[in-house]
């Protein structure tokens, strides 16, 4: 066979979010790639679109919602030895600072970044992830870019990333890297709710660089390759795909 | 929804504008304090107070906060 560093073949890949957006993406071109793929996600209906456009055999999906910690255990107990996860699972939020109230915290933080922590260390407990394995986070441009009416937004993204790089020195002996991923927009579900319109968004899309918003597949792309073997030298890192622009 | 009570949660959001220089038919984006940090503390409060999702082209669209609370009230 020809040798080929960004192959997932052989790999059992777990994708969380996958019922959309950039989850969605990224598990449809992890199947493409050669990788068993399993995809969470809180969305019956909307998973199993995502399940039936994933190539090839063996996959599976489960349907949970990883902000409850008795259905991130369910999943953990399920699944086979992993070798790479993507936690793409997450929410939108715009809301002025002054207005942010400790419910908005509750359900920002919890879906953003306790899920995704949580399930992290009970994955590392169950003892479900592969020597050699790939992790990766979903953080955000925001996370170092200021916008308004998305400061705890970008604090959740911000968190992620700092947790993602102590993670991977916790886990460098084991060989299992650890990168997030830093998007600036995307064209998903997520940056069309909570009030901003899509031709609000075009306008500002035609202010980027390369002349358009990411799409999930841009996004599909950088999380297979830190998957993948090609990106075996990285960890602890942060990377920004933002189609040129430096804001958000 | 009652328009007067609007007026007020409307004016509550700015920091420095006196109220009384908000009513019906107060073209808001000509205040000096408008900005689109406004704009989002208006699309939180219509969503806390009303339990509805008002978008900021809605916002851009409306002249009067009259026309605002009209928007807001079709809703």
């Amino acid at each position: 066979m020809e040798k080929n560093p960004f192959s997932l073949s052989g790999k059992t890949v777990l994708v969380t979010g996958a019922s959309s957006g950039i989850g969605r993406a990224t598990a449809i071109l992890c199947s493409e790639m050669g990788a068993k793929v399993i995809i969470t996600g809180r969305n019956a209906e909307r998973l199993e679109d995502t399940f039936k456009a994933l190539e090839g055999d063996g996959h599976s999906k489960i349907i949970a919602d990883l902000c409850k910690a008795d259905q991130r255990e369910s999943i953990v107990g399920q699944i086979p030895l992993l070798d790479g996860i993507v936690h793409c699972a997450g929410i939108g939020h715009r809301k002025p600072a002054k207005s942010l109230t400790e419910d908005d915290i509750v359900s920002v933080m919890g879906a953003n970044f306790n899920s995704a922590v949580l399930f992290q260390a009970s994955l590392l407990n169950g003892r479900k992830i592969n020597k050699g394995a790939s992790i990766v986070f979903l953080s955000s441009r925001t996370a170092e870019v200021p916008t308004i009416a998305n400061a705890l937004y970008s604090a959740s993204k911000g968190a992620i990333q700092s947790y993602a790089r102590s993670l991977s020195l916790e886990l460098a002996p084991r060989q299992i890297r650890v990168n997030c991923i830093c998007p600036a927009m995307v064209w998903t579900p997520l940056v069309l709710g909570e009030g901003v319109t899509e031709e609000e968004l075009k306008e500002q899309e035609a202010l980027y660089p390369l002349k358009r918003y990411g799409k999930p597949e841009d996004i599909a792309n950088l999380a297979v390759f830190l998957l993948s073997s090609a990106s075996s030298w990285m960890t602890g890192t942060s990377i920004d795909i933002t189609g040129g622009a430096t804001g958000v | 929804m009652e328009l007067n009570e609007f007026i007020t949660k409307f004016a509550d959001q700015f920091e420095d504008t006196d109220p009384a220089d908000i009513t019906a038919s107060t073209t808001y984006k000509d205040l000096d304090e408008w900005s689109s940090l406004i704009a989002f503390s208006v699309i939180a409060m219509v969503k806390v107070e009303y339990g509805k999702t008002l978008t900021g082209a809605e916002i851009r669209h409306c002249s009067t906060v009259e026309d605002l609370f009209n928007t807001i009230a079709a809703k």
